[in-house]
């Protein structure tokens, strides 16, 4: 289990859980973050934060901060 | 009884016109259906007390009427923003803001089904009864999804409709079908519920049951709340505030059973937080594993090939600044054109009217005081026309979500989201159409910092002060080559707006940030799609026209006020140069320069800075009447001449040495010398409360900053 922001640019990975603490777990799971949900990092911005990840095949933007908060596993 | 019950008792007394609500994820079409729905024939109005806008349309059809509301979009009914919270309130029946609800249209996006179903499985639970309108099926197709309408009718137990909106397909079915459940009397809607196991279920029935008591809900919806109710104390905090009689009495037993319901969920190792989430998106999961057919086809990656340019590391952050640039240049260069013809009309129309009328007070008011106004409020108009016509496009288009995407993390040192840098660039031109861009913040705190630090942004307007005093005061000396020593104080003018802004915004997102959760950045990237001309010019002349309707009434107020200033008592018998200072505005002046000494100025400068909260250009023309110069402006080497060469009676010393010069342009830089600014604040804002905290905190810093350089300058002997 690795943190979503741990991936690579075009790696997939399975959504395993978000760690609740600093960020707002709650708005991240309305917004298809969900456990089991696949998600792939598309691209990081050009100053390194935020991120760019797809999600039940749209796009997204969330900040690194989130991005450490969601625990994914690689398939 | 209830609010919702009480809706319905209405909708038996009026049958002929009832309202219809559409919402929708964002980007997921909801305003292309709207106009669609009601062609380009609409109201916009503001919601009861807040500046969240308003659209209202019509459709008829045998004879009868539905009021179509278009709803800010939203991802889910537990309310993010403003924004979201009226759209949430209005659906759950707690707003009285449309009277008479009886359909709610959901939009969906059906290439991107699983989150737009989220929200209408919400929806739907409330019991209300519901029309999906499956929208962009041309989409869906190419991207390999074929949605069995059919069938997420079923299983939903809600009629869908399929729509390609932007092409109309659709669209008539869509409103025979509104036409026809909008006056079917409420009843039990059929619709379906999410699927809730036992182990949950039983640890919030003392909830639902709560609210089946107290609000009046029925099974589904009771139970849908409850669970909203234990995921988010946001979705809590509403029933905890409420002021209805019997429900107030009865709050501190809801807090005792959420948090006992808490609890429960953790014995099971359950996580309260996502636990809505979890459960409703299983639900959807199962649902859309139903309805949708995988054709195969691979989902175009058209938008990401864009970006591979737009947000690049390198050529990303360059396409954005070529692009402003050519914004930024068309408002302040070919706007130019346009308000130099506004200017002459205004003035040839005050000439007309002197020329008419007898000379007089009556005269004097029309041409100085009403003309002027309207003068000051027209000659704005093609910038804002300009601004909303590009941030039209860049919003429809889908870039604005980039430019955030890239500027986030440049913005975020302020305690601001990359939302903020569209509306901040804009203020460069001028504030007034930049505060009315802070609309596409959805965070309501960052909107406000946005619009309290954006007139520190050096504008279009303070360039004039700062030529007349730079072209009386800098010598035009190279330095390193290729700069001027002139071009190097405008630059550091700039800068210093900059820093201000910085600095406010650092002290305000603290400030009004204390009971906020911490700042988060999660904003969709919607696909890059064609943007309708027709609906950017629409939106254009509604942003004009709110700036000239409302703000507009105060600027003419704010203007005969100051013309009854300087033109009060009156000194006929006097040259215009004699009468100013014997005015009120030149008493005033006199009264306000023991204040104004330390920073360096007389009370010739003070009768400048009172009628300049005019504009703040109009400092050039007051000094050229004080000094009796005649058709000054800033380029005049004549006025530029006489505040050199200005004596102070008594020392017989210059008045205007550089230091003084500085001490006012830095006074000019952070002051809030603009009524259109303070008249647009009040309107966005929506009370007096921070237009006035923004006049008091900027004049406080231009005191502050004039008083440092100039005191600063004298002890460092540069006086």
């Amino acid at each position: 289990m690795l943190a979503l922001k741990e991936l690579k640019q075009d790696e997939t990975a399975v959504i395993e859980k978000v760690m609740n603490g600093n960020v707002d777990a709650g708005l991240l799971a309305e917004m298809g973050l969900t456990p089991g949900t696949p998600v792939r990092l598309v691209k990081f911005a050009p100053l390194g934060d935020p991120l760019e990840v797809e999600v039940r095949g749209y796009h997204l933007s969330i900040r690194c901060a989130e991005a450490k908060a969601i625990m994914v596993k690689k398939a | 009884m209830t609010d919702r019950a009480q809706f319905s008792e209405q909708n038996k007394q009026t049958p002929e016109a009832v309202d219809i609500a559409i919402v929708g994820n964002p980007n997921a079409g909801k305003t292309t259906v709207f106009n669609a729905l009601t062609g380009l024939r609409q109201k916009v109005g503001n919601y009861p007390g807040v500046t969240v806008e308003k659209k209202t349309g019509r459709i008829h059809g045998g004879g009868r009427e539905v009021r179509v509301h278009d709803l800010p979009g939203l991802y889910s009914l537990i309310p993010k923003s403003l924004d979201d919270k009226i759209a949430s309130d209005i659906v759950h029946g707690h707003s009285n803001a449309l009277g008479n609800l009886r359909l709610v249209v959901v939009v969906v996006d059906a290439s991107n089904l699983s989150r737009n179903l989220y929200l209408v499985t919400q929806v739907i639970e409330l019991g209300l009864p519901v029309l999906v309108a499956a929208n962009m099926m041309d989409a869906a197709a190419q991207c390999g999804i074929e949605l069995n309408t059919s069938k997420l009718a079923d299983r939903l137990g809600c009629p869908v409709i399929s729509l390609v909106a932007n092409k109309r397909t659709g669209i008539p079915e869509l409103k025979d079908r509104i036409l026809s459940m909008a006056f079917r009397p409420n009843g039990n809607t059929g619709g379906s519920a999410m699927k809730i196991g036992t182990d949950v279920s039983d640890v919030i029935e003392p909830i639902a049951g709560w609210l089946r008591d107290n609000a009046g809900m029925h099974g589904t919806a009771s139970q849908s709340e409850a669970v909203r109710i234990v995921s988010s104390d946001v979705a809590l905090e509403k029933w905890l505030t409420t002021t209805n009689g019997q429900m107030k009495r009865e709050q501190s037993r809801l807090s005792t059973l959420v948090a006992a319901s808490r609890d429960g969920l953790q014995q099971q190792k359950l996580d309260w937080t996502t636990l809505e989430t979890n459960l409703r998106y299983k639900w959807v999961d199962e649902i859309c594993r139903d309805v949708i057919q995988k054709t195969g086809k691979e989902r175009p990656r058209f938008s990401e090939i864009i970006d591979k340019v737009l947000t690049h590391r390198v050529a990303g952050p360059l396409c954005f600044l070529i692009l402003f640039a050519l914004i930024f240049q068309s408002i302040f260069s070919w706007a130019e054109v346009p308000m130099a013809a506004i200017d002459s009309l205004v003035t040839w129309a005050g000439d007309q009217v002197a020329t008419v009328m007898p000379d007089g007070v009556l005269e004097d008011l029309l041409v100085n005081g009403a003309i002027t106004g309207v003068g000051a409020i027209l000659v704005f108009l093609p910038q804002i026309l300009f601004l909303f016509f590009f941030l039209s496009l860049l919003e429809d288009t889908g870039y604005m979500a980039r430019v955030a995407f890239i500027m986030d993390r440049l913005m975020r040192g302020t305690g601001l989201s990359g939302r903020s840098v569209i509306p901040l660039l804009s203020s460069f031109a001028c504030a007034i159409p930049g505060i009315m861009a802070t609309r596409t913040i959805s965070a309501s705190r960052d909107r406000l910092v946005t619009i309290m630090i954006a007139p520190l942004m050096s504008c279009s307007a303070r360039l004039p002060v700062y030529a007349l005093i730079i072209g009386a005061f800098v010598p035009a000396t190279a330095v390193l080559g290729i700069f001027t020593l002139p071009g190097l104080v405008l630059l550091a003018l700039y800068l210093l707006g900059i820093f201000g802004a910085v600095v406010a915004a650092f002290v305000f997102t603290r400030f009004l940030g204390r009971k906020q959760r911490p700042s988060t950045f999660v904003m969709e990237l919607p696909p890059y799609r064609m943007p309708s001309l027709r609906w950017i010019l629409l939106q254009m002349f509604e942003r004009a026209r709110i700036f000239v309707m409302t703000a507009g009434k105060i600027i003419l107020a704010i203007s005969i006020v100051l013309w009854f200033l300087s033109s009060y008592p009156r000194a006929d018998h006097l040259n215009s140069s004699q009468a100013i200072k014997q005015s009120y505005a030149g008493q005033l002046g006199q009264v306000i320069e023991p204040v104004i000494r330390p920073l360096g100025f007389d009370w010739k400068m003070g009768i400048g800075l009172i009628t300049s909260f005019a504009a703040r250009e109009v400092l050039v023309s007051t000094m050229a009447t004080i000094y009796n110069v005649e058709n000054a402006d800033e380029n005049s080497q004549t006025l530029r001449e006489i505040l050199r060469n200005e004596v102070d009676p008594e020392t017989g010393q210059p008045v205007y040495t550089p230091l003084v010069a500085v001490s006012l342009m830095v006074f000019f830089v952070f002051a809030c010398q603009c009524m259109s600014t303070v008249a647009i604040v009040r309107r966005e804002t929506n009370s007096w409360r921070w237009p006035v905290i923004m006049v008091a905190y900027m004049t406080a810093m231009a005191y502050l900053g004039s008083l440092i350089v100039y005191q600063g300058g004298i002890a460092l002997g540069l006086g």
